[in-house]
């Protein structure tokens, strides 16, 4: 305990780079599989080459991927950006799928009803199936932001670094307290992004709180998409 | 594209795949650790689970702490644990046991609460004892899912044995911990190669699996919809992190 709170200005550095890394990564996982998910809700030539990509790509081991990366795209190993260029791909895998769950989850006689009161396909996919899908969405991200806060640690073993930065200090120099006070922190950004994520959801979402009525929030969708991905 | 012939000349030199530290050596070890890690693991969850989704009792215990473990950094536990047991593979032993129980354990009982409710109560009807409904009717239904589960924390435990390398001088990790230490370009490289070839035959093999494992006739063990399928109660906006969704990097 006493090494915690002597050291309370490095654990806030390390969670100061600790979100530089992750929440660029989880808004640019979800900007991104936006289109792509779509792609894969829509037409099913797309779905499966997309669904099959990203399947694939999320079977890439994270460590391998970080070190693989900077001879593909050119930045350093050690560079934040090699991070949230990882991380965002690892958060696109997860999210496309969810996208494509999520639209697929919008009832259709709802579609047709924008169509039937002219929406276009464009204002219909914004105004209609965007938001009905959105429980779904949120869903879905609440889960990237979880493992993107966990998955930035594993950077502080190729020197890039996180909060994973006290895992690798404490265990070389065998402070215990550095090491919990590592996981207590990661865990806690996580939870802190989650209720973050929450909060824009009511927000956005009002009638997600007030009933389940026309929209059911399906977390069921995303855990099965997770076990049979 | 000098990294690239680095690459394959580490990738063809046959002293790199002879002996203590060649490659077959190392992608063994690898794979004894998966298998083993795994085994334990599915030991301890696949009875677990198949008693919560049979039962539908301690459901919410097992979505909390599967949860809660699902926000632990792997790296932390692997490092806390080598702390507590010493430098070896007893630490990664320990602590990918443990994050390899989440997603079975997830998988096997989401596996059985996909089943539909009527198909329970038919089989109770028609005089099966709760073994038998368990074995015959849950099991086989339930299947696709538990796979999925282990292809999960198979993924994981492959990928986290690489980081466990850190802190025990085993498995393909070890050629991208060295090769970072040595700045050797084609040895990192070749070894991260050869890490997501791992990953994604096994991917792969499971996906393969997945499939096969489906009861002839039975396209409700491919869980297109379980909206209706069953008539537990499904909660709404509830905490994703609880929900079954195992399938999380967090290494």
């Amino acid at each position: 305990m006493t090494w915690i709170w002597s050291n309370l200005d490095l654990i806030w550095d390390r969670t100061f780079d600790h979100l530089i890394l992750s929440v660029p990564s989880i808004i640019l996982s979800f900007l991104i599989a936006l289109p792509f998910g779509w792609l894969a809700h829509r037409y099913r030539a797309s779905r499966a080459v997309i669904l099959t990509t990203v399947g694939v790509l999320y079977a890439i081991p994270s460590l391998p991927l970080f070190i693989v990366l900077p001879f593909i795209v050119g930045t350093s190993i050690r560079s934040p950006l090699n991070l949230i260029i990882a991380l965002t791909l690892y958060g696109v895998a997860l999210m496309v799928r969810v996208v494509a769950d999520g639209l697929g989850s919008v009832d259709r006689d709802v579609q047709q009803s924008a169509t039937a009161v002219g929406f276009s396909g464009w204002t219909s996919f914004w105004q209609v199936e965007l938001p009905l899908a959105g429980p779904v969405l949120l869903a879905g991200l609440r889960v990237v932001a979880v493992s993107t806060v966990s998955l930035a640690t594993v950077g502080a073993v190729i020197g890039a670094q996180s909060l994973g930065s006290l895992f690798t200090d404490g265990f070389q120099r065998g402070i215990q307290a550095e090491i919990i006070a590592g996981i207590l922190a990661t865990v806690l950004l996580a939870l802190a992004l989650d209720a973050v994520l929450v909060l824009i959801g009511r927000l956005l979402m009002p009638w997600t709180r007030r009933s389940a009525i026309g929209v059911v929030a399906r977390p069921g969708a995303v855990a099965r998409q997770e076990v049979t991905t | 594209m000098s990294f690239l012939t680095e690459t394959l000349a580490w990738l063809v030199d046959p002293a790199n795949w002879v002996g203590a530290g060649g490659i077959p050596t190392r992608l063994a070890q690898h794979l004894l650790f998966t298998l083993v890690t795994l085994l334990v693991a599915a030991l301890i969850a696949v009875p677990t689970g198949f008693l919560i989704g049979h039962t539908g009792r301690g459901r919410g215990l097992a979505v909390a702490l599967s949860g809660a473990f699902r926000a632990i950094p792997t790296l932390g536990l692997l490092t806390l644990v080598a702390l507590w047991v010493g430098i070896g593979l007893n630490a990664p032993y320990v602590a990918l046991t443990v994050l390899a129980i989440p997603p079975i354990l997830a998988g096997a009982y989401t596996g059985f609460e996909a089943i539909d409710r009527k198909i329970i109560d038919a089989a109770r009807a028609v005089g099966m004892s709760e073994a038998q409904i368990v074995l015959k009717v849950e099991l086989p239904l339930g299947l696709p899912l538990l796979i999925g589960g282990l292809r999960s924390a198979t993924l994981q435990v492959v990928a986290t044995a690489t980081l466990a390398a850190y802190i025990a001088n085993f498995g393909l990790g070890r050629y991208l911990f060295e090769g970072l230490r040595i700045r050797d370009y084609g040895e990192m490289l070749g070894g991260s190669i050869l890490v997501i070839l791992l990953a994604i035959v096994l991917e792969g093999v499971f996906a393969l699996v997945q499939k096969l494992v489906v009861p002839r006739g039975v396209t409700a063990g491919l869980p297109i919809d379980i909206r209706d399928g069953s008539s537990r109660s499904r909660p709404v906006m509830e905490s994703t992190i609880e929900e079954g969704n195992s399938h999380v990097h967090s290494e």
